[in-house]
């Protein structure tokens, strides 16, 4: 069962879990509707999409309201220090969250206590607080964009608002930034990196490159990445290996960005809606080199699978 | 000089630094929106501040933290102490502190015009000057930003300093200076 930890835009939304489905251009959780325009209901919009194509179960949400003040975050902390090690979730995504150090910390002596442990993938907010408080070497996946691989590669900067000029946000050095963000242990086991070209790598450096089909206008839309990882969570969960998982998710993304057709003013329901179907090409073509892409890693690297988690 | 002028000051050539390094002490604040509230008084006040990141041993997570000319703590707390909003700390600085960044990315798709500031990305349609989407960042605060920006002209926009609360919300602001520079050349 995967869960998606995360925070929505409002002083007022409680702490709500249960199950995600889609429902037009919205999310539900129980009996609450919340709009997918962007951020954590981004996410798992995506991830419904996904699992219901797959025939899994649904995602379940942890989501509570936030503006930056960090008091519901804080909240999802807690419930969640408390609640996780009795959880049967195999993954977890951790999403939009107030970064608070020593809230990841005690959140992180509670995951330890789960076995077996859940495959742990982190975007947005949470992937900096992992690295800001160096336990980033606990997690399986982290989807950051260029410009957090930058904040990750910077062995001093806490937050990417402080990442040394010197280290810059350009593309032709991704393979460099990866190197130095293993260097100093501030990486997850696996980095999707999302971008003009999307990446997964390792400590052993780049493990495959996908940038067909190419959209320009993605980069200027709010919600791309938070698809991509919501995509990439509900395929780990249904048991596909994270490096498989990562190609077909950056794949299925982008498809999906094509199919809709952008302009930097589309807004993320409209990739969101074509998810199933770039997925169902995705899954359908099998003799494409898309497919044959993920064998060929699949065969080339040591299979990662739920017992290794 | 408002935090975000210290960053267009830094684009023309980076200052020296305000103070010599043993003379300057730092502010901590509860959260973020604090430092923002103390910055704007202490700017009204005339006092020579500037907005930095933490030293590693006060860092809690998304943190700014003031600057200040540690000779003036007895009247700058005062201050602060008057407008209700005393600082939970003053720490005399003895290690560098940490720069925000100051490199902006801009990008022209023809009718609209996107701009990069550190995480955060804000682009709007050139014509009408209306801001049609806002992407990066990871903090909380940052979907309501765009909850409250996105669909309005830069003209009719909150300017992200005044609803925002974290360092995703000052880097939007960053962009959000950027778009409205670039619009009006």
């Amino acid at each position: 069962m995967l869960g998606i930890v995360g925070t929505v835009p409002s002083e007022t939304f409680p702490l709500t879990t249960g199950e995600i489905t889609l429902v037009g251009d919205q999310i539900r959780i129980n009996d609450a509707f919340v709009a997918v325009s962007r951020g954590t209901p981004a996410l798992m919009a995506a991830a419904a999409a996904v699992s219901e194509i797959l025939g899994q179960p649904p995602p379940v949400a942890y989501l509570i309201g936030d503006i930056g003040l960090g008091k519901g975050s804080r909240h999802l902390y807690k419930f969640l220090t408390e609640y996780l090690p009795h959880s049967p979730l195999q993954t977890l995504t951790f999403h939009y969250l107030q970064p608070i150090i020593h809230w990841h910390e005690r959140l992180q002596n509670s995951i330890k206590t789960i076995t077996p442990k859940p495959c742990l993938i982190a975007d947005a907010g949470f992937m900096y607080v992992a690295k800001m408080s160096g336990q980033s070497s606990l997690y399986d996946l982290f989807t950051p964009d260029i410009g957090e691989l930058a904040f990750l590669a910077d062995e001093e900067a806490p937050h990417p608002f402080y990442t040394r000029g010197f280290i810059l946000h350009d593309e032709n050095r991704v393979s460099e930034l990866i190197a130095r963000a293993y260097e100093h242990n501030n990486a997850a086991r696996f980095l999707l990196v999302k971008g003009k070209k999307d990446y997964l790598a390792s400590r052993d450096g780049i493990l495959e490159m996908i940038d067909r089909p190419a959209e320009e206008a993605l980069e200027a839309m709010g919600g791309t990445g938070d698809t991509l990882t919501g995509i990439v969570s509900a395929l780990i969960d249904s048991g596909i290996m994270i490096e498989e998982a990562s190609v077909m998710a950056m794949t299925i993304n982008r498809l999906a960005g094509h199919f809709a057709n952008p302009s930097p003013a589309s807004q993320v329901m409209d990739i969101v809606r074509h998810i199933p179907r770039a997925l169902t090409d995705v899954m359908k073509r099998k003799d494409t080199a898309v497919v044959q892409k993920c064998q060929k890693t699949t065969s080339r690297f040591t299979p990662i699978r739920r017992s290794s988690k | 000089m408002a935090l975000f002028d210290f960053f267009k000051g830094k684009k023309e050539g980076a200052p020296a630094a305000i103070f010599g390094k043993a003379d300057r002490g730092i502010l901590v604040f509860e959260n973020t929106s604090e430092v923002i509230q103390a910055e704007n008084i202490l700017q009204r006040e005339g006092w020579q501040i500037r907005v930095m990141g933490p030293p590693p041993e006060i860092l809690k997570g998304c943190d700014l933290v003031i600057e200040f000319p540690l000779i003036e703590e007895l009247n700058i707390v005062r201050t602060l102490g008057s407008e209700k909003i005393p600082p939970l700390d003053v720490v005399p600085v003895t290690s560098p502190l940490l720069q925000p960044v100051d490199l902006f990315h801009i990008k022209d798709y023809g009718r609209y015009l996107m701009v990069r500031a550190a995480n955060m990305k804000l682009t709007v349609e050139k014509e009408t000057e209306r801001i049609v989407n806002v992407s990066g960042g990871g903090c909380p605060d940052i979907p309501y930003l765009a909850y409250e920006l996105v669909g309005k002209t830069l003209s009719e926009a909150p300017s992200p300093r005044t609803i925002g609360h974290t360092l995703c919300g000052y880097a939007l602001q960053l962009a959000y200076e950027e778009v409205q520079r670039q619009c009006s050349v």
